[in-house]
Formats: C-alpha cells, sequence, structure tokens
C-alpha cells in the first residue's frame, strides 16, 4: 500500500495503530453485534421468518426473477454501448449539424431522473397511444440514461489520448473512420475500462428500478415475499437476502471485466498490479450512479 | 400549461421536498464520504478494511434496497424513531457517500507520492501537508467527478417517492389517480429536473476545463 | 464468456437451492369454497367473447394476485385464491367451463381497461370499481360486491372506531390513492401522520410492527388481510365511501353481460354467494352486506 499520506511508521506509531486496530474492531463488532441482536430480539431469526427459502416453487421464482433482472441488464447493456457509441461518435463529429444534436440528447437524458424516463415511457406514452411492455419500458429507459453517460465515457477516453496517436494515424494515410475504429477506440476503450464497467454495474442495479412498474424482476419478487403473511411478513430477511444476491451479481460483473481485461494486457508488456485494479475501478464515474 | 397551473401547489412541494432532500443529504454524504475516504487511507488495516466492506457492499446494492432498509427494518433497531423525510434522507447520505468516498480517495491516489515525502523532508506537520500540499492538489481531480456524483444524487432522491415522501418522483402518482394527462404532467416533471441539473453540468465543465489546463 | 459463467453460476446455485426443496403450502392462505359444478350444454348466441372461449375451450381470466382473500396466487403453490377468484370460478362454471378450463391471468390495476380491450382476457375479476368513466371503454358485470373505504386495525385496538377517531392516529395507504387523499383532503388526521408506502401489505407489516396504527383502503381488501392471519388484524366495519365492485367485460359483449347478471343474481339468491365470502373474506369475522344488483 503506497501511501501518500503517512510516514513509514516507527515503533510508537506501531504500537498506536495495534491499539487503533483493537478499537476498530471492538467498534465494528459492537455495531454488527448490536444489529444481529435488534433483529434477533424482534424476531427476524426466527424459523418461521426464513422457511419461505425451502419451497420449490419460491425458490423458481427467484431464480426466474433473477432472470429477469439479468434479461434487462444483457439488453440493456448491449443497447447502451451501441447507442454510447452512437452518440460519442456525433459528439466527437466535425459537422455541427452530429454535434449540436448528439450533445443535446446527450444532456437530456443525463439530467433527468431515470425513474422520471421509465413513468414516462409507461405512464405517459400511452396518451398519444404508444403502448409499451413493462420490460421494453425498463430497457429503453436503461438504454437512453446510460447511453448517454457512456457517449460521455468515450467521448473522454477518446480526448484523453495524446494527439499524436491521431497525427500519426493521419500520416499513416488513414481516413477518419479508420483512425477512429482501428487506432483511437481501441486504446479509448481500455483507458475508460474501469469506468465502463462501474457504469454497468450501475446498470445492473438501476434494472430494480423495474419494479416500481411492476417489471418482475428480483426486487419486485422481493417486495412480494416480504409481504407474505404466512410467513410472519419477512421483509427484513427477504431484503438480507436480495442484498446478497445483488452484491454477488455486481462483484461478479466486476470481476469477470477486470478479468477479461487482465487477460488483455497480459499480451503486453504493462505490469499491473492486478488487485489494486480491481480496487481502484469504478472511480471518476462512480459518480454517474443511480 | 394548464396542468401546471393545476396543480401547481404539488409541483412547488413536491420540488421543495427534493430540493431539501438533496441539500441535506449531499451535506450529509460529503462528510460521511469525506470520513470514509480517510478510513480508506488510514494506517491501520481494521479501518481499511471496515472503510473497503462499506463502500464495497454499498456500491453493489441498488439504492431502493437501501431505502427498503431504513424504511422497514431500521425500525426494528429501535434506536431513534425518524420520519420517513430524516430516513430518506439518511439513506441517500449512506448510499451516496460509498460513491463520494471513491472520488475523494481516488483524488488522493493521484498526487504523486512525491509530493508528500517533500513535504515531510520540508519539516511539514501532517495538517500542514494535508492541509497546502496535498489537498489542494487532490482537489483538483476531485472537485468535477464529486460534481456528477452530487448531479445523480438529486436524480435519485425520486426513489424516496415509494417510501413515503412527497417529492418529485410521487407526481406521478397523484396525477394518475386523479386521470390527468400522464405525458404532459410527467413532461413537466422532467423539465424542471433539466432545468435543476443543467447549472451543476455547467459548473462540472468550467471546472474541469480550467482545471485540465493548469495539470 | 461472460453470458456463459453468469449461466454456469445461475445454474449451479440453482441446483444447490433446489437440492433441498419443500412443496406444498404453510398454511391457509385465502380460502377456497365447495367448487361448483360446471354446467353442460351451456348456448349463448351473440356473444363474441363466448364464441371465443368456445373455440379455444378455455377460459381467459383477469385476476389480481396479490391481495389476499380476494384474488391472492400463492407463491408456494401457485395456485389462486379468494373472493373474486371464487366469483370468477363461478361465472366460468356456469358457462361451462369447470376449474380445469381456466387459466388465470395476472394483471394490475393500470392495464385493466387495456386488457379488456385488447382481449388479452374474456373477463376481469379483481377490485373492479364500477365507474362512469370505465364504462365508456369497458362494460360491467355486477356488483358482485359493495365494497368502501374502512380502517384496518390491530386486533387489541380500542382507541380507533371509526373515521373520525383518527386524529393523532398514524394512518397509512398506498402513495398517491384515492383512500390516503381522502384522508388528508377530509383532515382525518394530521398530515405528519401520513404514510404512504408502495403496497398494501407494506402498510400491513407497518401496521403489525406498530409503526403505524391503522390502514385504510377498501374494506375488502383489509378483510382479506385481516382474513390471512386471524386474530391479528381487524376491519372497523364503518365504510366512508361506496365502490361497487364489478366483473370487467368487453363493451361490445351484451350478451355475456346479461348472462353474467343471471348467474349473479342466482348466486345471490340461492345462497352460493354466501358461501362464497364465508369462505373467504368471512374468515376476517366481518359480515357482508349483499349487493344489489344493477341491470343495465
Amino acid at each position: 500500500m503506497s501511501n501518500v499520506l503517512f510516514d513509514v511508521p516507527g515503533p510508537k506509531a506501531r504500537f498506536r495503530h495495534q491499539v487503533l486496530a483493537v478499537v476498530g474492531v471492538l467498534g465494528v463488532a459492537g455495531i454488527i453485534g448490536f444489529i444481529g441482536f435488534r433483529f434477533y430480539d424482534s424476531g427476524q431469526f426466527e424459523p418461521k421468518m426464513w422457511e419461505w427459502l425451502q419451497y420449490t416453487t419460491i425458490q423458481e421464482q427467484l431464480l426466474k426473477s433473477v432472470g429477469a433482472t439479468l434479461k434487462a441488464f444483457a439488453v440493456g447493456a448491449v443497447c447502451a454501448m451501441v447507442f454510447g457509441a452512437v452518440l460519442a461518435a456525433g459528439k466527437l463529429s466535425e459537422h455541427a449539424f452530429l454535434r449540436g444534436p448528439a450533445t443535446f440528447v446527450v444532456e437530456i437524458f443525463r439530467a433527468v431522473p431515470l425513474l422520471i424516463m421509465i413513468f414516462f415511457f409507461y405512464f405517459g406514452l400511452p396518451a398519444i397511444d404508444i403502448k409499451m411492455s413493462q420490460f421494453t419500458a425498463v430497457v429503453l429507459g436503461l438504454t437512453l440514461y446510460n447511453g448517454s453517460v457512456l457517449a460521455e465515457v468515450f467521448r473522454a477516453g477518446v480526448m484523453s489520448l495524446p494527439r499524436g496517436q491521431a497525427e500519426a494515424a493521419y500520416a499513416l494515410g488513414m481516413r477518419k473512420t479508420q483512425v477512429m475504429t482501428l487506432v483511437l477506440l481501441p486504446q479509448a476503450l481500455r483507458v475508460m475500462l474501469p469506468t465502463i464497467i462501474s457504469q454497468l454495474v450501475v446498470l445492473l442495479k438501476d434494472t430494480a428500478l423495474g419494479f416500481i412498474i411492476n417489471y418482475e424482476e428480483l426486487l419486485y419478487y422481493a417486495k412480494f415475499l416480504g409481504g407474505q403473511g404466512q410467513f410472519g411478513r419477512p421483509l427484513v430477511p427477504v431484503t438480507i437476502v436480495v442484498g446478497i444476491i445483488y452484491v454477488i451479481m455486481c462483484l461478479l460483473l466486476t470481476w469477470l471485466a477486470v478479468t477479461l481485461e487482465k487477460r488483455n494486457r497480459r499480451n503486453k508488456k504493462i505490469k499491473t498490479n492486478g488487485t489494486k485494479k480491481l480496487d481502484d475501478v469504478a472511480i471518476p464515474a462512480a459518480a454517474q450512479s443511480l | 400549461m394548464s396542468l401546471l397551473s393545476t396543480y401547481s401547489g404539488l409541483f412547488l412541494s413536491a420540488f421543495a421536498t427534493t430540493l431539501k432532500l438533496f441539500a441535506l443529504s449531499a451535506v450529509g454524504s460529503l462528510l460521511l464520504g469525506t470520513f470514509l475516504a480517510m478510513l480508506r487511507v488510514s494506517p491501520v488495516p481494521v479501518f481499511r478494511a471496515a472503510g473497503a466492506t462499506y463502500v464495497t457492499l454499498v456500491r453493489n446494492t441498488p439504492l431502493t434496497l437501501v431505502f427498503f432498509f431504513f424504511t422497514f427494518a431500521y425500525p426494528l433497531l429501535q434506536i431513534v424513531k425518524i420520519d420517513y423525510e430524516t430516513g430518506a434522507v439518511v439513506a441517500l447520505t449512506m448510499y451516496t457517500s460509498a460513491f463520494i468516498c471513491e472520488v475523494v480517495r481516488s483524488g488522493i491516489n493521484t498526487v504523486p507520492v512525491g509530493q508528500a515525502e517533500a513535504s515531510r523532508a520540508l519539516g511539514l506537520t501532517f495538517t500542514q501537508m494535508l492541509g497546502s500540499v496535498v489537498l489542494p492538489q487532490a482537489m483538483r481531480s476531485v472537485v468535477p467527478p464529486l460534481v456528477s456524483t452530487l448531479i445523480a444524487l438529486l436524480k435519485n432522491t425520486t426513489v424516496s417517492a415509494g417510501f413515503s415522501v412527497g417529492d418529485a418522483g410521487a407526481i406521478q402518482a397523484s396525477l394518475s389517480e386523479d386521470g390527468a394527462n400522464m405525458l404532459v404532467g410527467l413532461s413537466w416533471v422532467a423539465f424542471f429536473f433539466i432545468l435543476l441539473v443543467m447549472p451543476l453540468t455547467f459548473l462540472q465543465r468550467s471546472l474541469e476545463k480550467r482545471w485540465s489546463v493548469a495539470r | 464468456m461472460r453470458a456463459r459463467t453468469l449461466a454456469a453460476v445461475l445454474l449451479a446455485g440453482g441446483l444447490a437451492l433446489t437440492a433441498c426443496g419443500k412443496e406444498g403450502t404453510p398454511g391457509d392462505t385465502g380460502g377456497t369454497a365447495p367448487s361448483q359444478a360446471a354446467a353442460t350444454d351451456v348456448k349463448i348466441d351473440g356473444s363474441p367473447t363466448f364464441d371465443k372461449i368456445k373455440a379455444r375451450g378455455r377460459v381467459v381470466i383477469g385476476v389480481k394476485e396479490d391481495q389476499p382473500g380476494l384474488g391472492f396466487k400463492d407463491p408456494t403453490t401457485n395456485k389462486y385464491s379468494g373472493f373474486d377468484i371464487e366469483i370468477a370460478k363461478l361465472m366460468a362454471a356456469k358457462i361451462g367451463y369447470g376449474e380445469d378450463k381456466i387459466d388465470y391471468k395476472a394483471i394490475a390495476s393500470a392495464g385493466r381497461e387495456q386488457a379488456l380491450i385488447n382481449g388479452d382476457v374474456d373477463y376481469y375479476v379483481g377490485t373492479y370499481t364500477i365507474n362512469a368513466g370505465r364504462k365508456e371503454k369497458i362494460s360491467f358485470a355486477g356488483p358482485y360486491y359493495t365494497a368502501g373505504q374502512d380502517l384496518l386495525v390491530r386486533a387489541d385496538e380500542t382507541a380507533i372506531t371509526g373515521k373520525d377517531t383518527l386524529k393523532g392516529k398514524k394512518v397509512c395507504s398506498v402513495t398517491g390513492s384515492t383512500p390516503i387523499k381522502k384522508i388528508r383532503e377530509e383532515g382525518l388526521t394530521e398530515p405528519e401522520n401520513i404514510t404512504e408506502l408502495q403496497t398494501y401489505s407494506q402498510c400491513v407489516a407497518k401496521l403489525a410492527d406498530k409503526s403505524v396504527d391503522a390502514v385504510t383502503t377498501d374494506d375488502a381488501i383489509l378483510k382479506g388481510f385481516a382474513a390471512q392471519e386471524q386474530g391479528k388484524f381487524k376491519v372497523i366495519g364503518k365504510p366512508f365511501s361506496l365502490e361497487p365492485y364489478g366483473i370487467g367485460l368487453a363493451k361490445d359483449d351484451t350478451v355475456l353481460r346479461g348472462k353474467f347478471f343471471d348467474i349473479l343474481e342466482a348466486a345471490l339468491k340461492d345462497g352460493t354467494w354466501q358461501t362464497i365470502y364465508d369462505n373467504t373474506l368471512g374468515k376476517s369475522g366481518s359480515a357482508a352486506t349483499k349487493p344489489i344488483i344493477e341491470r343495465y
């Protein structure tokens, strides 16, 4: 851990750190213990509250709703990447008549909350006889919003490359499209990969907004299960289980992307610290969270 | 226009609530986020681990689930009874601070190690070093992403509509029950959000531009 | 690559989960009435819906899936139960289709009219209030139940006895719904005591953990919750609005509507309606008022 802020600790500081470590462990354990105790005390850990986990039908439904979440994510992610690339191309264009509209679209869709967008598609558009399924509304919202964010990311990635890259490519006689697709984009993608991953994690999490318009994804099912009187309305147990599922899904996604990237890098002679990379993923665009 | 005048009261109070939620949780998450960032760069491994765990957990959980927790699980803890608006502020703060923590931490990490070493060599104390050398430099790379995190926060306040807070996200439910034209209503909501977000975006752009030259 | 790994992980997880499966249901979920024998040789001439049913050989009924005691899908068995379901079954039986020939389709409130107009469902039974606006798009047979806004409280509650005793009490309902608006506009309780959540079951959860003192909406819905967990909650029983529930039908199908009116009238007379009520919503401990059919 290279640290800017601190000197290498001497014996006194090391002792102090050990004391602080003990205090820290006690504090964290205390908080977790307190929460656990209160939940236990209010009956959240009683077998009845967790019984639902044992039913085959519920397990199947749970898997199905995870599937629905992943489906919305997969379709949304692909569409958002494509839409983002198109918008980025528009924003990077030399023609004002392309740049203007692309910038406008990006600004609009970045400024409107995703929830309002989904409402707009699902509840608003039927007023002019445009009707769509919940799935379409969710995916459309995810695509437009994340596409706009990704457009900015792609653009920033291309802009961050040294000018010489493009100049050299032009000097070799490449055309604009070639410069973009063969030289700039591949490098930009690599530079921005952490940001792109974190945006995809955001997209995955945002599928959860689908429950508000009754798209039957994981959170929708969680809400449904949590309200079941026959299991004592296990809201807290369900929240815990579903929370774990979401965290695992997001971490898997991050891990997969980082692994892919590492495999990519192995060919190049750039040595990077793998673990630190994972840690640093998603910094600037942690920004665009929802 | 007629829809807007009919529902002017609803729109006003809803957006006032949105702004209030935004202001309170912005301050809250800046404080908590900076504190978490301090944990994450601290020399004590336990603190680092605690900070990292918190950030990993919260960042990979949908905001709605955090709200769920505060509406349904938190009351069981029987600490302090909080109303829904406070609950929303706490949920938004806890969620956003994880992102702010990462922004601040990565900002600190962009400052070359030599800077701190040099200031220690000059005999600056820890506070002096942090205050006059490291943080001012870190600020440059922190502020622009920080502003976009805040924009995200502003938009995220809409989620609280599902949890008994009458903010801008709840306008839809009221309009729907009245059978008002949702297309028009929701367009207005979107328009007001664009109005609110624009100044923040401009601020971010101009800061980014100014500081990227200085680099 | 990503998809494949994810699929593999999911599959593994799924297998691990299902390894310890349990079937059946942990308890009574909504109640079912004795089933009706399907009528034979039913002839309904001039009903496009009935022609469609006949061609298909099955009835498709739109219902709610999230209201215990009314229209409820048991998560452990995927079976539907409740008062609305029983009414739906009765209609199907009397036009010649037994339980094994029914397909239920869960449709939330917002999509009901459209489902009937599109013909996605043959008819709809699910807390569907008859009103003039809706009658312009579809038609109703009914009312088969006269609901009204009421209050659900904890079984040991004594302070709340009606809508005028709510001052200072915490009241919960669904965000932006008509019942909660009524509470607010009539000032039945203070604005800071109003809780608005996404579903009624969330309100009931809040009622159970004493974060709120009353849940308000149509008494039928409240009775369903009271029936699901007997002895925990009670319905006050002094409705302060009128919500006649009807069976939703396609607008042009006057023939089938007439048939449904006949079936409902007969059921009210011969005690079938009462049996259905007693076996479902009646378990809440609240008595029922029979609806008065309004033919049109």
